[in-house]
């Protein structure tokens, strides 16, 4: 497996044509490494968010091109894109996209479900991966029952239950207070990360600073730095 | 912690369901598109509601239809004659034009006739006992061979040719007569009549009066006639590939030779198109397909677009476009399937309930009109799911992202 998980280069995103084109990411050339907690931090509008999809392998960029795990992503074809999003990266969205309507360990289950693996295995799976994250007693909660923190925690657990090499977490405190906030990437940054694994969170909160080894900021679309973070050995 | 790595792909040794890959995905995946369903139970259940009453309209007026259909074929299908002659203007069994004798004679000359019997149909009006009068339709079957008797549940058939010997059918309309045991008897045209026996056929008349048999040359003395008396000649052919040349005999004469299902077709289509009962069943069916389409598809689209950003979720995690069009298929099949049961079930337990208080309410769910509703409900499903499908799939994961 190579070291280098993530291998973004000349990344460009343009929306728009003509006089409304709108530029929101420049050329962006990027690494991460196996074993790694990255951070891209910036003001809104900076081209965060469409970075992290090109690279997830959500959004097709108009140049450049991005290697996740040495893998080519946007020369696949569309359903080989969606297996390697499937298998290889696990996805926290900002406001976590739960199932209302399912419990907490089929919530858990549902990448399981799409690898085509068996509901009952799948789901006794989602439960170890809950309780993992500290929800062993939630598993048959449906999410409207669960605190904000704990809403974040399942969606932490669906994104790590297919256990992927590489897991992108969109403004994972937003919607918590900063104690909350702060346990959960704590917790992230000591459960969840390994010498194997690649942790690409998008933020601007600063309090949660602390848990990164490196912290990217981007400004206007482009990269215009990068520095060690104070979870750098 | 220990947390086994692996290489890209499924890697952990989770067991798949014994029917395979491609089984166990659609599986696994249904099983997530039903619990989505069921558990948002407002909208299931408005969904299953818009759908059940609109089964339950189709079905009720399509089965009204059929029911009337088979009370005024009721003659036709209760005698049993391979082929009928008929003058070409009959448009319904009740309404027969006599025909003079020689059709009998011509029919019972020509090659591929086995035998053939005359049938007298007519309307009497019967005074009973009590000194009241009641309309009744008499049947007279031919003497010699009493082809197209019915089956006695009390009496002996032979009785028939004693004096003034009927049969009364014990059906719907059979209280109209008083209930008359054997032996009861009534006056028809100043003529003494006396049941002799008492019948059951499969299907009672369409105009709700009692039927008597009785035999033929009892029958032309006892009603009024025309000129001619012969109402229907029942052929019996000596194969079926004999019916074409009768049927092109017959038409040499003038008259028409129907199998038992033209006949019964051609009274369905004068009722039909000729009627306006047709045109009513027509909009009233498409009137239920329209209010069963407009609610279900309504509450559908409006539960796939609550569930648009978890859909846009999955693909975003790896659900392929053809995932989600096959939850949504389940989904829509689910319902439609589901609120057609409730909905047949719903008409059935109306027509048991009718039939209490009215027994000759004419109603009957055939296979036809179920055929007619499924693919009814399955349109309403599949223009549903279209629309919820187009949005779906149209959805971008990067939307997801950006909350």
């Amino acid at each position: 497996m190579p070291d280098v998980a993530i291998q973004a280069e000349g990344l460009t995103k343009w929306f728009g044509v003509g006089e409304a084109r709108t530029v929101a990411v420049r050329g962006v050339t990027f690494e991460a490494r196996c074993g790694e907690m990255v951070y891209v931090v910036g003001p809104s509008g900076s081209g965060k968010t469409t970075l992290l999809s090109m690279i997830s392998g959500i959004l097709r960029p108009n140049e450049g091109t991005v290697r996740l795990q040495g893998i080519d992503v946007w020369s696949l074809p569309e359903n080989r894109i969606a297996d390697l999003r499937l298998n290889t990266v696990g996805f926290v969205f900002q406001d976590y996209h739960l199932f209302p309507r399912l419990t907490t360990a089929e919530n858990v289950a549902v990448p399981l479900v799409l690898q085509r693996h068996a509901w009952n295995a799948a789901l006794a799976e989602a439960k170890r991966c809950l309780a993992l994250v500290g929800l062993g007693n939630r598993v048959d909660l449906r999410p409207n029952k669960l605190s904000g923190g704990e809403q974040q925690r399942v969606a932490i657990a669906r994104a790590i239950v297919s256990k992927p090499d590489i897991l992108v977490l969109d403004e994972p405190t937003a919607s918590l207070d900063g104690d909350t906030g702060r346990k959960i990437i704590e917790f992230v940054r000591k459960d969840i990360l390994n010498d194997k694994r690649c942790i690409l969170v998008v933020t601007h909160d600063e309090r949660i600073f602390e848990c990164a080894d490196r912290i990217a900021r981007m400004e206007d679309g482009c990269i215009t730095g990068i520095a060690a973070g104070e979870a750098h050995a | 912690m220990p947390w086994p790595l692996s290489r890209r792909g499924v890697r952990r040794p989770l067991p798949r369901t014994p029917i395979g890959i491609w089984g166990a995905a659609v599986l696994g995946i249904l099983k997530i598109a039903y619990k989505l369903l069921v558990n948002d139970r407002g909208k299931f259940i408005a969904l299953l509601v818009g759908i059940t009453f609109s089964v339950f309209l189709m079905i009720q007026m399509t089965s009204m239809f059929s029911g009337m259909m088979k009370k005024a074929s009721a003659t036709v299908t209760n005698t049993g004659a391979k082929v009928w002659i008929l003058d070409r203007a009959v448009t319904n069994v009740a309404a027969s034009i006599p025909m003079p004798d020689y059709v009998l004679d011509a029919a019972r000359s020509m090659k591929g006739v086995k035998y053939a019997v005359p049938l007298y149909s007519g309307v009497g009006l019967a005074k009973l006992q009590d000194g009241t009068y009641q309309a009744v339709t008499v049947i007279g079957l031919d003497d010699t061979s009493l082809f197209g008797r019915p089956e006695l549940i009390a009496g002996k058939i032979e009785d028939i040719y004693g004096e003034n010997g009927f049969v009364v059918v014990k059906d719907e309309e059979y209280v109209k007569l008083h209930n008359p045991a054997m032996g009861s008897e009534f006056e028809i045209n100043d003529h003494r009549g006396v049941i002799v026996g008492i019948a059951k056929v499969p299907a009672s008349g369409l105009f709700g009066i009692p039927t008597l048999y009785t035999t033929y040359s009892r029958a032309v003395q006892t009603i009024p006639s025309m000129r001619f008396t012969v109402s229907y000649v029942l052929v019996e052919p000596v194969d079926a590939q004999s019916i074409p040349a009768i049927k092109a005999g017959i038409a040499k004469l003038g008259y028409e030779a129907l199998t038992e299902a033209e006949f019964v077709d051609k009274i369905t289509n004068w009722y039909m198109f000729r009627t306006g009962m047709g045109m009513n069943l027509l909009l009233m069916t498409a009137i239920s397909f329209v209010v069963g389409l407009s609610i279900s598809g309504q509450t559908f689209y409006s539960f796939t677009l609550e569930n648009l950003d978890k859909f846009g979720a999955l693909k975003a995690i790896g659900a392929k476009g053809h995932e989600l069009v096959w939850m949504i298929l389940f989904q829509a099949g689910l319902t439609s399937l589901a609120g057609y049961g409730l909905g047949i079930g719903l008409c059935a337990g109306l027509i048991a309930l009718a039939r209490l208080r009215l027994p000759d309410y004419a109603s009957i769910i055939t296979y036809r009109n179920l055929e007619l509703a499924l693919g009814m409900v399955l349109v309403i499903a599949a223009i549903s799911s279209l629309v919820a499908v187009r949005r779906v799939l149209r959805i971008e994961p990067f939307e997801i992202f950006r909350g």
